[in-house]
């Protein structure tokens, strides 16, 4: 069945998606394009002249070590964003679940920090655990842990992952939340009379019928560790110590408008743009199949 | 093998709602029992307490001669259909059925030999591999079905198995269940709202109304003698014809109706003649409707004024009108006036609160 809406003028319908095209345009495709041409070009320092290049900036880039290390620092921060937050935020739905006394209270009180702006995430953080300031450093110390994440490079990253984990297990939980209500509760109940205690319950049928959920997330989440936690990072540490919590995304800034390198920026760009458009391919695939049913 | 036995159980939510309000029920090993009544009258949280999935908030559930009101549904070695079956999405039909066995730590060889059992005895054997969505909602009944089979549990519970399916099938399915629980010869407690699913499969009918029990017995005696107006008015189709007997001509002509302040009659025990029942019942009545079924009709006819009186269960039956049914096809026309004679043993006499039969 195909629903076809009849239009008499053949120019209205053109005309009713002309404004969404417009955005797209100018707002997608003019600077996508830009960046490609970009990436192919070279500048002095100054910006007084510019040559055409074709592919050496992206050649310059996979030479670059720097740029290696970025990678796979940003697949480790990818991972673990994902990971601890997916499990978190599953761990709290489970839970609000539950028919509990004030469960609408609870609910709401976990959904807030979805609305906090990651800078400010960024801020509230380095404040709790700021070597000298924060509340939570004085208890990591009094536990004989040397904290310091302005010069360690590891607790540096520890810390952002923790922020935007934390940051977005409220987005994560309300679709868990929303999934394990989708589950008809007499499927439960009917492996309770099967016999199932709640932990085997929970691994055996709870948690594949969520699988469609945590597929869906754990690409989100993906996404979002890789491009979101610009403004957590730029507040936090600014891609320090050293170079231990640059990832792709933090490098195109400090490589473009930090350090005036516009070309090999505009490829890191490119290349990154590819990669979303992958996540996203595989996004459409495996939902619309659907998970394990 | 196991007796179900319910001592003054109650039911109360913190909101202070009284759902059951003290139910004695016993059934024997081995015996189908079935509660019947309206939506809300909390046959199914009865049902949910025996399964233990509802507390009990009063009185005792007792299980082949275990209290059961603290023990765990796991534990209660009973196994539960659902109405909308409640099968595993994710499991093949194998798997749904193997799941309680596994749970149980039963080795991979028994419970092949199980499942396979039951999925020959339910015809389900060329479906083992499929998913749930790949089948017809009477596979889908018969997965639930041997999901339970398989277990091979103390007590059946069945919460209204089959009002998802279509007419044809339900019956289909309704003769199935009766024979399987027959064969297993496996204590059954079934939960319904369709009287006749109620007659047919019972061996002791539970009638119950607003968390209380009307009556229990067999399902005929329940039929030929209804305790109350309600058991009268639910059980049967069309429902029993209740009149009101105030100081009225209809009251003068039944003898020993001292006391009684309702007479109900049947529909198929009225006969259209000229003749009056020596101590029965004869209403003139105006044909107003005529159903024809096939192997039987029923005439709506309207009480003339004199005789008019007010339906004692409200809903059942609209003012003064009275069904009559008719054996064949041969009957009244619309707009004809007619008799409706009914003999004096066939009339069931209530006080007038309607909660107690008298003159008998």
């Amino acid at each position: 069945m195909q629903k076809q809406a009849i239009f008499q003028s053949k120019l209205l319908p053109y005309a009713l998606v002309a404004p969404q095209l417009a955005i797209v345009l100018i707002f997608f495709y003019w600077p996508a394009v830009q960046a490609v041409i970009q990436s192919f070009l070279l500048q002095d320092a100054f910006g007084l002249s510019t040559s055409f290049v074709w592919f050496e900036n992206y050649l310059d880039l996979f030479k670059e070590p720097a740029y290696f290390a970025a990678i796979v620092r940003t697949f480790v921060f990818s991972f673990a964003i994902a990971v601890s937050s997916l499990s978190f935020a599953l761990l709290l739905a489970v839970m609000a679940d539950k028919p509990l006394r004030g469960s609408t209270l609870y609910r709401t009180l976990l959904i807030w920090p979805y609305a906090v702006a990651p800078p400010v995430v960024g801020v509230l953080w380095v404040f709790m655990l700021h070597p000298s300031l924060g509340v939570l450093s004085r208890y990591l110390r009094a536990m004989g842990i040397d904290w310091n994440p302005l010069l360690d490079g590891d607790q540096a990253a520890a810390l952002i992952i923790l922020a935007a984990a934390w940051k977005q297990i409220s987005y994560n939980f309300l679709f868990f939340l929303a999934g394990l209500q989708s589950i008809p509760k007499s499927v439960i109940e009917a492996a309770a009379i099967d016999g199932a205690r709640p932990m085997r319950r929970f691994w055996t049928v709870i948690f594949p019928l969520l699988s469609p959920t945590i597929f869906f997330l754990l690409v989100i989440n993906i996404v979002y560790a890789f491009f979101d936690t610009f403004g957590i990072i730029d507040t936090m540490t600014r891609g320090g110590p050293g170079k231990a919590t640059e990832t792709l995304v933090y490098k195109v800034y400090t490589d473009g408008l930090l350090g005036g390198n516009l070309g090999s920026s505009a490829a890191q760009s490119v290349i990154l743009m590819v990669i979303v458009v992958m996540l996203t391919a595989i996004q459409f695939r495996f939902v619309e199949r659907k998970v394990t049913y | 093998m196991a007796n179900v036995t319910l001592r003054s159980v109650r039911k109360t939510y913190p909101g202070g709602f009284e759902a059951i309000k003290g139910v004695d029920v016993d059934v024997g090993d081995g015996q189908f029992c079935v509660l019947v009544g309206p939506s809300g009258c909390g046959k199914s949280t009865l049902l949910r307490m025996v399964a233990g999935l509802e507390t009990i908030t009063g009185g005792e559930i007792d299980i082949g001669g275990r209290v059961v009101n603290q023990v765990e549904p796991a534990d209660r070695d009973i196994a539960m259909v659902f109405q909308n079956y409640a099968l595993y999405p994710h499991m093949s039909v194998y798997n749904n059925m193997a799941y309680g066995l596994r749970n149980r730590g039963m080795a991979e060889a028994e419970i092949k030999t199980r499942v396979e059992e039951a999925a020959r005895v339910l015809e389900l054997s060329p479906m083992l591999e499929r998913k749930p969505r790949q089948l017809s909602g009477g596979q889908r009944q018969r997965v639930a079905m041997g999901r339970a089979i398989v277990r091979q549990p103390k007590v059946f519970l069945f919460d209204e198995p089959l009002s998802n399916l279509d007419a044809k099938l339900r019956i289909a399915m309704r003769v199935e269940i009766r024979k399987l629980q027959r064969r297993l010869n496996t204590t059954s407690i079934y939960v319904t709202h369709d009287q006749l699913e109620a007659m047919t499969l019972a061996d002791i009918l539970v009638v119950m109304n607003g968390g209380q029990v009307e009556q229990i017995g067999n399902p005929l005696e329940i039929y030929q003698k209804p305790a109350t107006t309600f058991v009268a008015s639910f059980i049967g189709a069309p429902p029993m014809n209740l009149m009101p007997l105030r100081a009225d001509e209809l009251k003068s002509q039944i003898t020993g109706a001292d006391g009684a302040g309702i007479v109900g009659i049947r529909p198929e025990d009225f006969v259209i003649s000229s003749e009056t029942g020596s101590g029965g019942v004869a209403l003139g009545l105006t044909v107003e409707a005529i159903e024809h079924v096939g192997a039987e009709t029923f005439v709506y006819g309207s009480r003339q004024r004199e005789e008019q009186g007010v339906a004692a269960n409200p809903g059942e039956l609209p003012p003064g009108e009275v069904i009559v049914r008719v054996p064949g096809v041969s009957g009244p026309a619309i707009g004809e006036r007619i008799r409706a004679v009914a003999p004096r043993d066939k009339l069931h006499l209530y006080t007038a609160d309607g909660r107690k039969r008298v003159g008998e």
